[in-house]
């Protein structure tokens, strides 16, 4: 088996890896990076973040107004050291990111233009008119160009950690192109392999969100934290999912029921505000769970417009006026017009709520270390805390940029402090156990046991079971029958038996991935009997500080259900309180 | 919602066991408002598990499921069923070895991509704490456009000179070149013009503007590679003719 020898190798090149490795290019051009993804850089999901990073910067706004509104957005679930640390961060990371280029939109006066955002008290959303996340990929990837130390391997799929002696000490990944097994051999690793939104049918996920980072590292022994609280974006195209930015509603959009009546107000998010002049942190600016609740309700009480494609709610930007639905929201109207035959300048968009984001993942405390030596986390796939139970958007892009760069000075420390190289023989026996293990995968026959067909019965179970809204009974049973299909998973046979970029073969291993994740989604959520953030229980509606005022871990086990466990949250000034979106700000 | 069953036909190659390329013919129920890459998911998922093609963001921002679609270069999700009303062709990005079916390797982009230097080389230095460059919407425009391309490598396809001549740096690099000349906060052209302006640069291209039709994202690379023509000969110019102005 081919080995390659690094200091630090960075699994996932999407906006945290990115980051990562510029950073770590930075602070010692002679170490050697390895930024392994199994998509070319350009292609990670952060290109489809539409709306913006939020980072404090104008004069009005304050660090204290931002923590605020990020702990009570994550109904007090986040870890305050760890939020205080980001909103420190996010100003001079978005500079940062202005320095290397991103075309951030900007006032007349050229300074950054922000927009507001739901659950926001304040505008303090950069944006680059509605392809944020695009224009940061692009200039974070075209930045790591410049360095020589960054080695990239483009289309390689990271199958296994390898733990020697407590420590990671590298990975096997399959080179797509060839599909040999390579061996990284690394002092650190750093996972920065985004969310699973592809564990559920109706997502705005891209094909590549199967949580392989997060499985990665489950596997290897690194607990899975508050992998319950899946975030539901309110407004999704409902035949295709894809996302109609939370910017729609910032710039001034509204939403409808079948009658008409922005229906927002009466789920505690009104009293209503003026047409065309938002107001910050209610109405159509409440946070995305209490507005992906309301809809929920809505639709029970038969209030939302019947399509072909489910119920929907109307998304009215009309009255924006077609200037500024040009300006700052192009790909919205492009989108809408190409994928549903709909011009937001002329009419309303159908719209309904989609699975968007995991404010769950991999276990890492405030420096983005994971509790396995060597191994750590950055970006979606890792669980800090600062989401909480619920991610105020424009958070997200922002913290892959804090701790992606966080990510790289922790690895750095660890090597400065003297990481010891891993044993040849461990790595040896570790790598051709794996490689047996995929060879076993390549040539079984005979169960009839398919991708295809597995998938399918898990995205059923997660939709039926664990969306908006769910019950310790649908809970239970997506428990059993998703052990059972990991079971099953177990016999799966490939069709494809060859090796060029055989994605027969990568959809079974992120089928894997997807199995372990959907299986800690579940059991966690099982396990919290109470409601909070994007997490609702019919069976216990009210939020339980008592007794769930704690994140869960969900520990892996190879042939049985996850173990369940948790640890406190962190919290230093900000006891829990009642989330007010009623626009009574004081 | 009205269905219609569409005849598929697809490149497949596999370079362990074919000795050519050839199609193979997919009968597939489609709902009417779908995508090509719809269809081509309902193949992988439900006719053919073998078969082999890149996607991920069906929404035509991450760049990967471009491909010859009856001939010419599209991107799989944004090619509409209702749109072709007969057969449909699918085929690897012209001008691009095939790595497998509809998969094409693209280590020559990325290579001339690195060559064109697409960072900020900055007028002047500036420390993070000192806040951001201003840079006017006026600025901003006169690069945003180039920036939005998402390398997916339509532009290669559609351009005949990179046929013919492989070691043309061709659209979508030379467009990405310019956009970081173009920037208000950028210092870098002289490092950047001697790619850009080099013989297998802009001066390959015989402007037949194939490029810009065929942009999913309307970057308008064929102006962009016009422009640094006029450019390099306005600098070619001063150097020549007139040495003692300053450039």
């Amino acid at each position: 088996m081919e080995i390659i020898e690094t200091d630090v190798a960075i699994i996932g090149a999407g906006g945290a890896g990115l980051r990562a490795a510029i950073a770590l290019a930075e602070a010692d051009p002679k170490l050697r990076i390895a930024l392994v993804s199994k998509v070319y850089p350009m292609r990670s999901h952060t290109c489809a973040a539409e709306g913006g990073a939020a980072g404090v910067v104008k004069r009005d706004d304050s660090l204290e107004e931002h923590f605020n509104d990020t702990v009570g957005g994550g109904d007090w679930l986040s870890d305050q050291d760890a939020v205080d640390y980001f909103i420190r961060e996010a100003p001079r990371e978005l500079v940062q990111l202005e320095h290397w280029g991103c075309p951030w939109s900007r006032e007349a006066d050229g300074s950054v233009a922000v927009r507001p955002f739901g659950g926001m008290i304040k505008e303090r959303t950069w944006f680059a008119a509605d392809k944020s996340g695009f224009h940061i990929l692009h200039t974070l990837f075209q930045t790591s160009l410049q360095f020589a130390s960054i080695q990239r391997f483009d289309e390689y799929y990271a199958t296994a950690l390898l733990v020697d002696e407590g420590r990671c000490v590298g990975f096997t990944a399959i080179e797509m192109r060839s599909g040999q097994m390579r061996r990284f051999d690394a002092r650190a690793v750093i996972i920065c392999g985004g969310g699973a939104g592809r564990i559920f049918p109706f997502t705005t996920n891209g094909a590549i969100k199967t949580g392989d980072g997060m499985a990665l590292a489950y596997r290897a022994g690194v607990p899975l934290k508050d992998m319950e609280f899946v975030q539901y974006h309110p407004t999704g195209l409902p035949n295709t999912g894809t996302l109609l930015t939370e910017a729609c509603r910032g710039e001034g959009g509204v939403l409808l029921n079948k009658n008409g009546r922005r229906f927002l107000q009466d789920y505690g998010m009104g009293p209503e505000t003026p047409l065309g002049t938002p107001v910050f942190k209610t109405m159509e600016l409440g946070p995305r769970d209490r507005v992906s609740q309301a809809f929920w309700h809505e639709q029970k009480k038969g209030n939302m417009v019947p399509t072909q494609w489910g119920d929907c709610m109307l998304l009215d930007m009309r009255h924006l006026g077609e200037k500024k639905i040009d300006e700052r929201l192009p790909l919205v109207r492009d989108m809408s017009i190409s994928y549903m035959g709909v011009d937001p300048v002329t009419d309303p968009v159908p719209v309904r709520p989609v699975v968007h984001y995991m404010m769950g993942g991999i276990h890492t405390d405030i420096k983005a270390a994971t509790p396995l030596n060597g191994l750590f986390a950055a970006g979606e796939c890792a669980c800090v805390s600062i989401n909480g139970a619920n991610r105020l958007g424009s958070n997200s892009l922002t913290e892959l940029l804090v701790f992606g760069r966080r990510a790289a000075l922790s690895a750095l420390e660890y090597l400065q402090a003297g990481a010891r190289p891993a044993r040849d023989s461990a790595l040896a026996s570790l790598a051709g156990a794996e490689q047996g293990r995929i060879r076993e995968l390549m040539q079984r026959t005979g169960s009839g046991e398919t991708v295809a067909g597995l998938r399918k019965a898990m995205l059923h179970l997660m939709e039926q079971h664990a969306g908006i809204y769910r019950s310790g009974e649908g809970l239970t049973e997506a428990c059993a029958r998703l052990l059972e299909l990991r079971r099953r998973y177990r016999k799966i046979e490939l069709h494809d038996k060859t090796n060029v970029y055989n994605t027969d073969l990568l959809q079974a291993l992120e089928l894997g991935s997807m199995l372990d994740c959907a299986e800690a989604v579940t059991q966690s959520a099982l396990a919290r009997r109470e409601s909070r953030g994007a997490h609702q229980r019919l069976d216990f509606a009210e939020r339980d500080d008592k007794n769930f005022l704690r994140h869960s871990l969900a520990y892996h086990h190879a042939s049985e259900a996850p173990r369940i466990g948790y640890c406190d949250v962190v919290i230093t000034r900000s006891q829990p309180g009642v989330r007010d979106y009623s626009g009574h700000h004081e | 919602m009205s269905e219609r069953t569409v005849e598929l036909d697809v490149l497949r190659y596999n370079p362990e066991t074919d000795k050519e390329p050839h199609f193979q013919r997919y009968s597939v129920a489609c709902r009417e408002e779908w995508v090509v890459l719809d269809a081509l998911n309902h193949v992988k998922e439900n006719l053919d598990p073998t078969l082999s093609y890149r996607w991920s963001c069906h929404m035509a921002v991450c760049g990967s499921c471009g491909m010859m679609i009856n001939g010419e270069p599209k991107l799989a999700c944004k090619a509409f069923l209702r749109d072709y009303p007969g057969l449909i062709r699918a085929e690897p990005l012209r001008h691009f070895p095939i790595e497998r079916d509809l998969v094409t390797v693209m280590d020559d982009f990325m290579a001339k991509l690195a060559r064109v230097k697409p960072y900020l080389i900055p007028k002047q230095e500036k420390p993070p704490g000192g806040g951001e460059y201003r840079q006017t919407p006026a600025e901003l425009k006169r690069f945003k456009q180039y920036s939005m391309c998402i390398n997916c490598m339509l532009c290669y396809a559609a351009c005949p000179e990179y046929g013919l001549i492989p070691s043309y740096l061709g659209p979508a690099a030379i467009a990405l070149g310019h956009r970081w000349n173009q920037d208000s906060r950028d210092g870098g052209r002289d490092q950047r013009q001697e790619e850009l302006a080099a013989k297998e640069g802009a001066w390959d291209c015989s402007f037949v503007g194939a490029c810009s039709e065929v942009c999913p994202e309307h970057v308008d690379p064929a102006g962009a590679i016009q422009q640094v023509k006029i450019r390099s000969t306005v600098d070619w110019y001063q150097q020549h003719l007139m040495p003692w102005l300053k450039k």
